[in-house]
């Protein structure tokens, strides 16, 4: 078996799949492992559409979109290992890292020019957003909710509450209710609603589910399965207001409450992390602080469109054709992206005028009629409002870059 | 005179959102305000008209590498049917291999929508 | 000579163990949960205890059992593939007026025959343990304290003594106790009567329950709870020792440990409930909150919250007077109880085995027993991850499951989880439960606390039992997965409109 590799992609969701394929486009010898028993990541499990409008300028469901880009990939030849899991990566040289792979075939000892790691991203517990009471049975993520529906074909339950109103939480409304389970809340912790305006309608309206917004679930409660939560007003400070209490009887909570860039193999192998989008920090070739480790999909940043992810998963295999083709990434100045009024978090952290360069960020609070400005460079771009859930996507064009100086501002401004 | 209605909806055509407010004499649209493109118009008299959607599910199968299959209806259908179409498909099974597209149930309930596989089993 | 031990807690099963080295018993452990140890002993700071907390006037059994139990636990964890480690213990002064208390330990310490412990002053303190308090007095330092994993200590218990001729019951649950002319005969149970010339009640929480059957009913047994924060086992700041504080009246302090898979963890509060509160584990907020404040003023710093991967309540099986009632009757003949095992219980459980053999069946009843020339003392157990890579190779070549990874926090690999499933059906459990593979190897209790591995464990259960999916248990019946296939509730609306 061959085992030295121009890149190897880690993670065969759409990030992985598109990395591997761009990598194979441009001349690359790759190998892509995954750890589940089949290709695709999440969209497998997504039998709702919203999927490629930007990407294939269709409206597909999950599954269709990634079928797509699987038959792509696999009409490629591209040499893959399924049931694989890498345990280290250890940089060897400066052009070379060492990956250990455990696969049902036996142990592989990879050689790779660079790695792109694409893993995704964990879903948030019920012990991280402070759920206190009972751990009995009843309890699920989303995605594990997700899994067991639409890929394993059983029920988790009957009376459903579920926690956090992002487009997650909103899809797996509409999906239990239309499976014939009772819905009987969503809950969510900020002012305003995380998902967008087109699932709030059709997935909560259409079926009359109540959304809770400033509520917080502080309580599970039940003998052996879940029996009731309570919730609780949370103030401006999110934080639970006395005395608000409410029983809600449920069997079934399902946690739709965020997800987290999942990244343990990488950290070990001394990847910076930023506290923001709690991914690694890179630059604008998706390079992390480790050279020739480079990341893309929601294990650089949590992403809401696939569209995106496809993209950075391109973006990785540009970046890793650069280093193996060069034995690294050209020396540069490199200018620190810089997060100004309103925005909570900005991928890539440092970006220079080699190329154009695609910018995603998220605001700290929702806002209308507001301009998105760079003032080092001068560019200013209009929008008619901004939220928390919806990535802001910018391009910044490499002859903007090249007019600052060390830094680039991104702030979200009224606009007067 | 028959009776004059308002109905206010927000419109999900693009993420603008607009709140629209259509309001009806009768069976007759006689405003609609508060859009500001026309294909926001278009979709709020659909909308009081006669709402529709996509609707998507898992049917049983035999023999393939998951116990489900996903579909989906090839059209959007009349939204008040939804549920006698999720009954309709709580008693398929089908055999593996299904392909990607493949009609499951032909023009299901008489909306002339078919109900297609979006995954391949 | 058969013999009945009703509860399969580290007590239950340390005592089935011992009992399991002499000739001619037919051993009957009886549990009522779906495995071994899913009570009071799953849920606790799963500290071996050095020996030098308990008074000797005021808790002879506690002092004495508890140095003794010490020492075996180094045996037995090793026997028994049981994880286990010997950090050593800080009890730490944090004002200089606390020393005095320290003190009063160290005269404890030599009354119980402790080896090793002694005071240590400010820096040395912090050479011992740099995570702690730097403005703290100095501490008692006891080194023979360590950790094990005690979710694994009762199933590993009862497979042994399983492996040595005792039969394991679970779900079955004493539900009375026959007794004739003043000698016990037998226990009625949910599946029958089982016949029995002693009774062994070793029921927890429930001990008084049990105990009242045989018509000892002065006692009642009431819950204590203990919550705790565990975190990630990469989160920083840890500690090397376990660290606690000298006791208060108001509270014997709070423990910082690093557990054994190496996550830092912080715990338990000590809060009595009403008797009949005996499930109520629940986490609570005022509860966690007391626990950050302690735990804040022991160490220099603690990981950051938003690390904090599980939070968890534990019960601990509280008798009137702090004393565990360990005595074998005349009236009825044949019961003996081990009631009111509270802390330190789990270090004492082997001790305690002992004792009841040797002091009270042998002593006080006067039975006398003979040892088997053979006895097997030992549970092998590995684990994928531990091994040498030519070792690992080796395995997959001979299991491919051994390749598949399904715990991507912990590395468990499919091979490890089938190894555990076949250990549980020979030891005789009737339903493969999450729960109880959890107990066994730690997966679902990472980072992501089951969210990625949940749905494939319980896939290889179902696969491996021969069940549907959804009838997957947690921890047995009325914990299931799911409640049907996908289309369970819209065939139950099309049966209801069609009546
Ligand atoms: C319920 C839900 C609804 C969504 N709806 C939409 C929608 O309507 N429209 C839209 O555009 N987007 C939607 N998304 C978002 C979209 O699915 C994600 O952004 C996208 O899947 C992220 O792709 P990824 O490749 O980064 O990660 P993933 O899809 O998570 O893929 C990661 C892959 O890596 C594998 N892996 C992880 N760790 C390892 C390892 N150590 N070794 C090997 N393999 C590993 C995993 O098994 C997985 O296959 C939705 C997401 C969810 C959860
Ligand atoms: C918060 C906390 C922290 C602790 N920390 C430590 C520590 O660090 N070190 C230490 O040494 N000790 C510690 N302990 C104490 C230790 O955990 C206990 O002493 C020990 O686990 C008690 O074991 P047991 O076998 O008596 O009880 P259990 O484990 O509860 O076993 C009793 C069993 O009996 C079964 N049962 C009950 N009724 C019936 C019935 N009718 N029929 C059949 N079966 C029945 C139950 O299901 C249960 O499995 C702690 C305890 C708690 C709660
Ligand atoms: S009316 Fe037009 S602009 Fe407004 S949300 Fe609808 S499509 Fe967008």
């Amino acid at each position: 078996m061959q085992n030295e590799y121009d890149v190897v992609v880690i993670g065969g969701g759409p990030a992985g799949l598109a990395a591997a394929i761009k990598s194979k486009e441009l001349g690359l010898n790759v190998l892509l492992i995954e750890n589940r028993e089949f290709l695709g990541g999440i969209p497998i499990q997504c039998v709702h559409p919203g999927f490629g409008l930007h990407y294939f300028r269709e409206d597909l469901t999950g599954t269709e979109f990634i079928h797509r880009i699987l038959k792509k990939f696999l009409d490629m030849g591209i040499e893959y290992h399924t049931n694989a899991h890498v345990t280290e990566i250890i940089p060897h040289s400066y052009r070379h890292k060492i990956l250990k792979v455990v696969t049902d075939k036996g142990i592989l000892k990879l050689m790779a020019k660079a790695v792109i790691y694409a893993t995704g991203a964990r879903e948030r517990h019920m012990f991280e957003i402070g759920i206190t009471g009972h751990r009995v049975a009843g309890i699920y993520t989303a995605g594990e909710a997700q899994t067991m529906m639409d890929i394993y074909g059983i029920m988790p339950g009957k009376e459903i509450v579920i926690v956090g109103s992002g487009d997650v939480g909103l899809i797996m409304a509409r999906r239990f209710t239309l499976e014939g389970a009772h819905v009987k809340a969503v809950i969510e912790l900020m002012p305003y609603p995380g998902g967008l305006t087109r699932n709030i309608v059709q997935c909560l309206e259409d079926f009359g589910i109540p959304l809770y917004l400033s509520h917080a679930v502080t309580r599970v409660e039940g003998k052996k399965r879940v029996e009731k939560v309570i919730i609780t007003k949370v103030d401006e400070n999110l934080r639970p207001v006395p005395g608000t209490e409410e029983e809600l009887e449920c069997d079934t909570v399902v946690l739709a409450a965020g997800l987290v860039p999942y990244l343990k193999v990488i950290e070990k192998a001394g990847v910076i992390i930023d506290p923001a989008t709690k991914g690694p920090v890179v630059n604008s070739y998706l390079e992390t602080s480790v050279p020739g480790i480079f990341v893309a999909g929601n294990a650089l940043v949590i992403n809401d469109l696939v569209d995106y992810v496809v993209e950075q998963g391109e973006e990785a295999a540009m970046g890793a054709y650069e280093f193996v083709r060069n034995g690294g990434l050209p020396a540069l100045r490199w200018r620190k992206l810089v997060k100004g009024r309103n925005v909570r978090l900005l991928v890539p952290h440092y970006v220079s005028d080699t190329k154009d360069v695609m910018i995603y960020a998220r605001v700290k609070k929702p806002e209308e009629n507001v301009k998105v400005r760079f003032p080092e460079i001068g560019k200013e771009i209009r929008l008619p409002f901004v939220k928390p859930s919806e990535m802001i996507r910018i391009k910044l064009r490499k002859t903007d870059i090249a007019k600052a100086g060390d830094k680039i501002t991104m702030e979200v401004v009224p606009n007067e | 005179m028959s009776e004059v209605r308002k109905f206010k909806l927000t419109c999900i055509i693009c993420p603008l959102g607009c709140n629209i407010e259509v309001i009806m004499e009768g069976d007759r649209i006689v405003r609609v305000t508060g859009c500001t493109c026309p294909r926001g118009e278009e979709y709020a008299v659909q909308e009081v008209m006669a709402p529709k959607r996509v609707v998507m599910s898992v049917v049983k199968v035999k023999g393939g590498m998951f116990p489900t299959v996903s579909v989906k209806t090839d059209k959007p259908v009349p939204k008040e049917l939804i549920p006698e179409i999720m009954k309709e498909l709580a008693s398929v099974e089908v055999e593996a291999p299904v392909h990607i597209g493949q009609v499951i149930i032909e023009n299901i309930l008489g909306t002339g929508a078919n109900i297609v596989a979006t995954r391949p089993a | 000579m058969k013999v009945v031990i009703v509860g399969a807690g580290v007590v239950g099963s340390s005592i089935a163990r011992v009992l399991s080295q002499y000739e001619g018993l037919e051993i009957h452990l009886l549990e009522k949960n779906a495995d071994a140890g899913m009570g009071v002993s799953k849920a606790n700071t799963a500290i071996i205890h050095p020996g030098h907390e308990d008074d000797p006037d005021k808790y002879p059994l506690r002092a004495k059992l508890c140095v003794k139990g010490n020492r075996l636990w180094y045996q037995w964890t090793k026997e028994l593939s049981i994880p286990a480690k010997w950090p050593g213990e800080l009890m730490v002064a944090v004002e200089e007026e606390d020393m005095k208390v320290a003190e009063h330990y160290l005269e404890l310490a030599q009354r119980n025959g402790v080896p090793g412990v002694r005071l240590v002053d400010h820096d040395e303190l912090l050479q011992l343990e740099p995570n702690v308090n730097p403005n703290a007095a100095g501490a008692l330092w006891a080194p023979t304290a360590g950790l094990m994993s005690s979710p694994m200590a009762a199933p590993a218990l009862v497979e042994n003594a399983v492996e040595n001729g005792v039969r394991f019951h679970p779900e079955t649950e004493v539900t009375g106790i026959k007794i004739e002319k003043g000698e016990v005969k037998g226990v009625e149970t949910n599946r029958g009567f089982i016949e029995a010339d002693l009774i062994i009640n070793a029921a927890g929480l429930y001990a008084d329950k049990i105990s009242a059957m045989a018509g000892i009913d002065y006692f009642t047994i009431h819950p204590r709870k203990g919550e705790y924060y565990v975190f990630d086992d990469d989160a920083e700041p840890k500690v090397t020792r376990i660290v606690h504080q000298t006791p208060t009246p108001i509270t014997k302090g709070v423990y910082v440990i690093t557990e054994m898979n190496n996550g830092l963890m912080i715990g338990p509060t000590a809060q009595d409930l009403p008797e009949e509160a005996k499930e109520d584990t629940s986490t609570t907020k005022e509860g966690l909150e007391f626990v950050w404040e302690w735990a804040q003023k022991l160490v220099r710093e603690l990981p950051p919250r938003n690390r904090v991967i599980r939070t968890f309540a534990g019960l601990r099986p509280e008798p009137p007077d702090g004393r565990w009632i360990i005595d074998a009757y005349d009236d009825p003949w044949g019961f003996i109880n081990a009631a009111g095992i509270r802390s330190p219980g789990l270090t004492s459980a082997p001790a305690i085995a002992h004792y009841i053999v040797e002091e009270l069946i042998q002593g006080k009843l006067d039975i006398k027993l003979t040892r088997k020339s053979h006895w097997n003392p030992y549970r092998r157990v590995f684990w994928f991850k531990t091994l040498p890579e030519e070792k690992q190779e080796e395995l997959i070549k001979q299991n491919p499951a051994y390749g598949r990874v399904i715990c991507m926090c912990r590395t468990i690999t499919e091979g490890d989880i089938l190894d555990i499933i076949g250990r549980m059906k020979k030891m005789g459990i009737r339903t493969i439960s999450l729960d109880g593979i959890k107990m066994r190897s730690g997966v679902m209790s990472g980072t992501c606390q089951g969210s990625y591995c949940r749905i494939r464990l319980a896939n290889i259960i179902a696969r491996e039992t021969g069940i549907p999916l959804w009838k997957v248990t947690q921890k047995g019946e009325g914990t299931e997965y799911g409640i049907g296939d996908i289309k369970v509730l819209l065939r139950e609306e099309v049966k209801e409109n069609a009546e």
